[in-house]
């Protein structure tokens, strides 16, 4: 072992350096972006990116399999759950300044300062003669996959049949939280739904869309009424409403002739020896 | 540059995760945070595998990632139920056993 790591090259190349400080530095923000970010759907979008980057660091590290891997579960599968759920949950449904007990933000940064200090160090003390002589032996010439495959499936096959274990129960504890027992015949009908709809409601059509006669359709501009007034009803939930420009109205059928000239497009239609 | 500095980052992203779990209200952001902190474990796994020169490292970073799946996907369905009767995704609210 000694011979062996005394052969092994301590410094990394070049080109592993250039990713690792390219990537590193992403990471890092996109961990920092995930804890400092109000919103929560942004929190989800820097951990991907964050997850992206140690992809790429397995691949680079000689662990091609997990570096795929990690992108297909984690940023892929995982983190489209955590997307599903936040937007079940509602996304204005953001964390709350009020703290519970008093200076636990300072302290819990300052404990995470000295923490990364410390272990950073300690770490890094430690193993600055770290040798890296790389998986090639272990493969054996028979490439990334063979090789964990053959331990898998030798030395943690009981590791691996009780992970099968573990993800059943974890599918059946899934289908048991999120289930919703309703009693039988508590259904309600399309007749029951229709009366109650007609009954109780005070509006039982559609509230107004937006940007409605207005110069814009976005979800900001609030409808306008045919007087030109604002509708309050077809306000978004959780947008400041925005001032709307009305469309230009057609004053008088003489002033503007042709609807093409009234519309201004380009190719005005044959005229039919009308008023013009 | 060696593998000291693959070390170094993933004990930062740790440490990253884990002032997110202590800071953050929000329980999906919570487990975001915990996602964090066993990538960065799985990045330390797969350094000492390399600096072993065994792929045993390997393995066990794929043993954690299903356990993460399994995780995951349990710890949201409870998410959903106490938002489902509590109406609230929030960490503090979730405090009855307190009264």
């Amino acid at each position: 072992m000694s011979l062996l790591a005394a052969a092994a090259p301590v410094h990394l190349g070049t080109g592993e350096a250039v990713v690792f400080w390219i990537l590193g530095p992403i990471a890092l923000a996109g961990a920092l972006g995930m804890v400092f970010s109000r919103n929560a759907v942004h929190s989800a979008l820097f951990l991907v990116n964050t997850m992206l980057s140690l992809g790429v660091f397995y691949v680079v590290q000689q662990a091609p399999f997990l570096g795929a891997v990690q992108i297909i579960v984690y940023t892929g599968a995982i983190m489209i759950l955590f997307l599903f759920v936040l937007m079940l949950v509602g996304r204005d449904s953001s964390d709350s300044v009020v703290e519970t007990l008093r200076g636990q933000r300072v302290a819990a940064i300052l404990l995470g300062i000295g923490f990364a200090g410390l272990v950073g160090a300690g770490i890094a003390r430690a193993t600055q003669h770290l040798p890296a002589p790389g998986v090639e032996k272990a493969q054996q010439g028979s490439g990334n996959i063979p090789a964990i495959a053959e331990l898998l499936f030798t030395r943690y096959l009981l590791a691996f049949e009780v992970t099968s274990a573990l993800l059943i129960t974890a599918a059946v504890g899934a289908m048991v939280l999120a289930h919703t027992e309703r009693e039988p015949g508590s259904r309600q009908t399309q007749k029951e739904l229709s009366r109650a709809r007609f009954l109780n409601n005070p509006r039982p059509q559609t509230l107004p869309g937006p940007g409605v006669f207005a110069r814009g359709n976005s979800v900001a501009l609030p409808a306008l009424l045919p007087d030109g007034t604002v509708s309050e009803e077809s306000f978004a939930t959780g947008l400041e409403p925005q001032e709307v420009e009305e469309m230009p109205r057609p004053t008088g059928r003489a002033e503007l002739g042709t609807p093409d000239d009234a519309l201004g497009t380009l190719d005005p239609a044959p005229l039919d020896g009308g008023h013009r | 540059m060696t593998l000291t500095n693959y070390l170094v980052l993933a004990a930062i992203l740790f440490t990253i995760g884990a002032v997110g779990v202590l800071v953050r209200r929000n329980a999906i952001v919570v487990f975001m945070c915990v996602e964090l902190m066993l990538n960065s474990a799985n990045l330390t796994l797969v350094t000492f595998a390399r600096a072993n020169g065994t792929v045993d490292g390997q393995v066990m970073a794929f043993f954690v990632m299903v356990v993460a799946a399994a995780e995951v996907v349990v710890g949201l369905a409870i998410i959903m139920s106490i938002y489902r009767t509590r109406r609230s995704a929030s960490v503090d609210d979730a405090n009855l056993l307190k009264y």
